[in-house]
């Protein structure tokens, strides 16, 4: 059958390969409005609409293959695109201007659009079509590693690229000890340098992936027609029953080879400035064509330049001619940051380096300048905070504003830099995904008067692809409007235009007990409004620190307070990715007996709970469903547990070390005082978590300087420090006060803690909070050592409250038929489980089954048909 | 009996049918309850201050995980009630299910009602 363009009147536009950038080129016609003026006909090989490839890897994780397109439901037709699925294109005959399926289907065209991509490149080696071997690159590829993996014990990956870590990632994921093998003598060589790709290498290896470079494949053995190793160049070998091959894509230009099309040399279709093959009515876009400044570009965003220029010819827009584009990247490969940009490897003439590399914590830092202070480029891997801003300056010329040393060098060592908005330019491009300059942000706040985030990014479409540069877009559009006059809004949410302090001063003042009164008197909603999953929760806890003063129940359980707090507190434990929830009992000071041990033990193994040993020197029983929540922690209870509060915003543990009753070197009790201090402090609410810890000597083995409020012995006592924190901006404490007693040392950690929670905003750790407070760290010395301010009689009596005050709200709960109603999984079913929540083996234990959340229709199959849970009512 | 207190009851159509969900006096303003649904599938229902009552899919189609009963109520400026997923936050309008912050993603809404016994 043959389909003329002569039997409509509207010229027909063939799109060969419905991918990320063929989508694009339909997103693009459609916006421009031209769209009607074309029939436009969709030939697509994969069985189902463009998806997101990019996160591909998120499909691992749970996200299922409906999750990842591209299109909302119903684009193609609103916009009277007609999709062909699975129709791949076997031929294109440029005399007659057809296509023709492999079905044998012929479609006429006046305009050809090439979007097919790139195949994953395949080194020709023996056994490569073993079972057990593939490739990366579409959802098919991942459902049958998937499936292949649920039998394989070690998997291997080819190519120690971008996709190639990313494929280690989803191996590793799925359980399986993981190689990776590359050809050059470092990991992602096109991206990163030596120094860079030593440092990738060494976290990730910390993560139990094995990497080998400098080695080719030569074979993969085949026993019975299945993968069962390989063997390298350097004669090593290797036992995988899994292997992915990623070593590099190549373009798909088949189709237009067959048809006499320009090819280069090295493949990909050869097409001019605005994306035109050597036949005028042909253009090819994407990661099969080959750009005018001679390369193929395998990243979206280049591709997506392409798609619009095209669009924008066939609706007779200006359009921008498509030269060539950056290769800036950043991306979290396995967990770590790995950024490069402009000229990563220096090779403008003349050009310096300026390094900086800690290869225990694995990071490092190159920024590549001119002689005169101008940035070029640079490699950030472990720590690439700073990607967004330096990304912009480079190549504009302009000399830095700070010597370049101060950028690389980590926060601490002297006053930490970090650029403003206003060391760019109007010209600098902000965001990489989607073109958008400094300048064209700037007037999106100044032009069209957005006053957020989120209205600029509809706007200017800034911030909607990776999501990389959104910290820096909040930094130009915060300046913006604080330039231009504009009142920028501190307020906690939508509901109140009060900070978290201010809202504490008026329940404390005012007497305040619940969130609706405080909303109703306080709030700048509509009147009924319900308030907000931002203020609920910390109103709640504010309500909760305060509660003797209130005289209101200090039970988060009660009354409102049940409809205040994040599902977390709700049920007294921390709810996990597939909607079980994890039990943490206290273990004051890391300190517990065999017997409590052996609780722990018994309980785990009787309701089949994963347990881990947290670095809070505690137990984590994970896997519990809301309904065993009760039953678990009755047992706890009886044995003599009480909550840890793991899932509230309070006080963590206080981690110990040995101290002087057992250690040669300790000066100071140090598990003694860590026991007191973790039972005063206990079920403290707080802006955010509280940790703490206490070292027997100056050797600091607890690691005190790393947390909230840290406690080092000394032969005289303690000293007290402050504001520490560790996780991915790690601080280490401030020395408050020296050669403590024990008394001195409580007071003060009482009135620390209680200014901090009058005056921190919500979610503030108390190192930011010291690093925003008015005078630091000398202001808070000022107010609890001295009380300058003269409530520190007011802060030390907030506390014994709290202390008196005191129950564990486990306890408590089990004793209130009225609380416990609330932990059934089905209001309509109590005593029926939750079916959605599985769980599979991993390491003799259990795991979250995940692909059982995929759709709803994973959770209806695994349904048991005979399984009478539904008769119950 | 001659003497019967009414009980208000909640009730969701499921195909042709309603399906007894609780009470009405067990639902928490700003809170959620799960419902198993006859098919297997499971529903999140919530009542709001100001005495509402709305029932949407209980899945999370960010994370797959059957948990949005478990998450908090809130409104947004124009008055559009919504949950917050309790593991990503990402806000459902309860009356449409439209996604607050993705305009691409919607879950389900089932038809609630009252029912008196
Ligand atoms: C796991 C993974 C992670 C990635 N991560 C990133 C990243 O972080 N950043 C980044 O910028 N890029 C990334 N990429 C690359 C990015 O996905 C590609 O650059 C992008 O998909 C290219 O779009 P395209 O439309 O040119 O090709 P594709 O998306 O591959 O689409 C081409 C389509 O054409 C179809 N086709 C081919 N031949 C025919 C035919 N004869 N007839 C009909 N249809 C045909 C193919 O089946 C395919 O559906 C990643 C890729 C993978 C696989
Ligand atoms: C903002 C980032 C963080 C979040 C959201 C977070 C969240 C959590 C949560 C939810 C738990 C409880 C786990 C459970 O039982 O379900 C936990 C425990 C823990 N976290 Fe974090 N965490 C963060 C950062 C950190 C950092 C930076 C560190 C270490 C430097 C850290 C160390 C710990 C430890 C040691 C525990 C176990 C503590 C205990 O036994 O209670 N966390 N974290
Ligand atoms: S900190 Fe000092 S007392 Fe504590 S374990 Fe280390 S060496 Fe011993
Ligand atoms: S740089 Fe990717 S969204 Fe802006």
């Amino acid at each position: 059958m043959t389909t003329s363009p002569m039997t409509t009147s509207k010229p027909t536009v063939v799109l060969v390969g419905y991918g990320m950038v063929g989508h694009r080129f339909l997103e693009a016609l459609a916006d421009s409005g031209a769209a009607d003026r074309y029939r436009v006909v969709v030939l697509a090989e994969e069985p189902r609409h463009a998806y997101d490839r990019v996160a591909l890897t998120s499909y691992f994780s749970g996200r299922s293959a409906d999750d990842l397109l591209l299109a909302e439901e119903g684009f193609a037709d609103r916009h009277g695109f007609e999709v062909h699925l699975s129709s791949p294109v076997a031929s294109i005959d440029r005399d007659a201007k057809t296509v023709t399926t492999a079905a044998g289907h012929t479609v006429g065209y006046d305009t050809l659009v090439l979007a097919t991509g790139s195949y994953p490149f395949v080194p020709p080696v023996d056994g490569k079509d073993a079972e057990g071997c593939f490739v990366y690159r579409t959802i098919e590829d991942l459902e049958a590693i998937e499936a292949y993996a649920a039998t394989a014990n070690v998997g291997a990956v080819v190519g120690g690229g971008l996709l190639g870590l990313e494929a280690a990632g989803a191996l590793k994921g799925l359980g399986l000890e993981t190689h990776v093998v590359e050809f050059a003598p470092r990991l992602m060589p096109v991206q990163v340098d030596e120094g860079g790709g030593e440092a990738l290498r060494r976290t990730i290896e910390e993560m139990g992936v094995v990497v080998h470079t400098g080695v080719g494949t030569k074979t993969v053995v085949v026993e019975d027609g299945k993968a069962r190793g390989m063997t390298f160049t350097d004669g090593s070998e290797l036992e995988t029953d899994l292997v992915i091959f990623s070593a590099g894509v190549r373009p798909r230009d088949q189709l237009a080879r067959d048809c006499g099309l320009d090819v280069g040399e090295r493949g990909g279709i050869a097409v001019d400035d605005f994306c035109k093959t050597s036949d005028e009515n042909v253009f090819a876009i994407g990661e099969c064509a080959l750009a005018v400044d001679g390369r193929v570009y395998g990243l979206v965003a280049p591709g997506y330049e392409m798609a619009q220029a095209v669009a924008q010819q066939l609706a007779d827009e200006a359009c921008k001619p498509f030269t060539g584009a950056d290769l800036s990247t950043k991306l979290k490969l396995l967990g770590v940051d790995v950024a490069s940009f402009g000229d990563a490897f220096g090779t403008t003439e003349g050009s310096l380096d300026v390094v900086y590399s800690d290869s225990r914590s694995g990071i490092y830092k190159k920024l590549v300048v001119t002689a005169d202070g101008a940035l070029l480029g640079g490699i950030l891997v472990g720590d690439a905070e700073a990607y967004s801003s330096l990304r912009p300056l480079a190549g504009t010329g302009n000399p830095l504003p700070v010597p370049a040393e101060s950028l690389v060098l980590p926060a601490g060592s002297g006053a930490p830099v970090s650029l403003g908005s206003s060391a760019l330019p109007d010209d600098a491009v902000v965001c990489n995904c989607h073109n958008v300059t400094k300048g064209q942000v700037r007037s999106a706040v100044t032009e069209h008067s957005c006053t957020t985030v989120p209205e600029v990014k509809k706007c200017t479409k800034a911030g909607t692809g990776c999501g990389s540069c959104i910290k820096l877009l909040s930094t130009i559009v915060t300046d913006e409007l604080e330039a231009s006059g504009v009142e920028v809004d501190k307020g906690l949410c939508p509901c109140f235009a009060h900070t978290r302090a201010e809202l504490y001063e008026i329940v404390r003042v005012k007497r305040i007990a619940t969130h609706r009164q405080l909303l109703a008197e306080h709030g700048r909603a509509p009147e009924g409004a319900e308030g907000c999953e931002v203020c609920k929760p910390t109103v709640g806890s504010i309500i909760a620190s305060l509660a003797p003063e209130l005289e209101a129940s200090g039970h988060i359980l009660d009354g409102e307070q049940a409809a205040l707090q994040d599902t977390n507190d709700h049920f007294l434990a921390n709810l996990q990715k597939n909607g079980s929830y994890s039990v943490v009992p206290r273990i004051p000071g890391g300190e517990i007996t065999p017997e409590k041990l052996i609780v722990i033990g018994e309980v785990a193994r009787d309701f089949g709970l994963y347990t881990k040993i947290t670095g809070g020197q505690r137990i984590d029983l994970f896997g519990a469903s809301v309904d065993q929540l009760p039953q678990i922690w009755s047992r706890l209870v009886a044995a003599g547990f009480e909550s840890g509060h793991a899932y509230g915003k309070s006080l963590r543990t206080v981690k110990s070390c040995v101290g002087s009753t057992w250690c040669r070197y300790g000066v100071q009790d140090s598990v003694a005082m860590a026991i007191h201090l973790e039972l005063r402090y206990r079920g403290l609410r707080s802006p955010h978590k509280l940790k703490s810890a206490v070292s027997g000597c100056a050797r600091e083995c607890a690691e005190a300087r790393g947390k909230d409020f840290g406690v080092i012995a000394t032969s005289n006592g303690w000293n007290l420090y402050v504001g520490g924190n560790g996780g991915a901006t790690p601080r280490h404490a401030d020395l408050l006060a020296q050669d403590l007693d024990d008394e001195q040392l409580i007071r003060l950690i009482d009135r620390f803690l209680m200014f901090y929670i009058r005056t921190a905003d919500r979610l503030e750790r108390t190192s930011t909070w010291l690093e925003r407070i008015e005078g630091g760290l000398d202001h808070v010395r000022d107010v609890v050592v001295n009380d300058s301010l003269g409530i520190c009689a007011d802060l030390e009596a907030l506390m014994a409250n709290h202390v008196a005050d005191y129950q564990d709200e486990w306890a408590a709960t089990l004793a209130d038929p009225d609380r416990m109603r609330r932990f059934v999984s089905f209001v309509n079913a109590p005593g029926v489980p939750d079916p959605s929540i599985r769980f599979t083996p991993e390491r003799d234990q259990i795991k979250p089954d995940l692909v059982l959340l995929a759709t709803e229709e994973e959770l209806l199959a695994a349904l048991d048909p005979d399984n009478a849970l539904l008769e119950t009512r | 009996m001659t003497t019967v207190a009414t009980t208000t009851r909640v009730e969701l159509l499921t195909g042709r049918s309603w399906t007894t969900v609780c009470d009405w006096e067990r639902l928490v303003p700003g809170r959620g309850v799960a419902v198993l649904l006859p098919d297997g599938t499971q529903a999140a229902v919530f009542r709001d201050h100001a005495d509402r009552l709305y029932a949407v899919a209980n899945r999370d189609p960010f994370t797959g995980a059957y948990v949005l009963s478990r998450g908090l109520v809130g409104s947004t400026a124009d008055g559009r009630v919504y949950v917050a997923s309790p593991l990503l936050k990402q806000r459902f309008d309860l009356a449409t299910g439209e996604c607050l912050d993705d305009e691409t993603v919607r879950i389900p809404v089932h038809t609630a009602r009252l029912g008196d016994v």
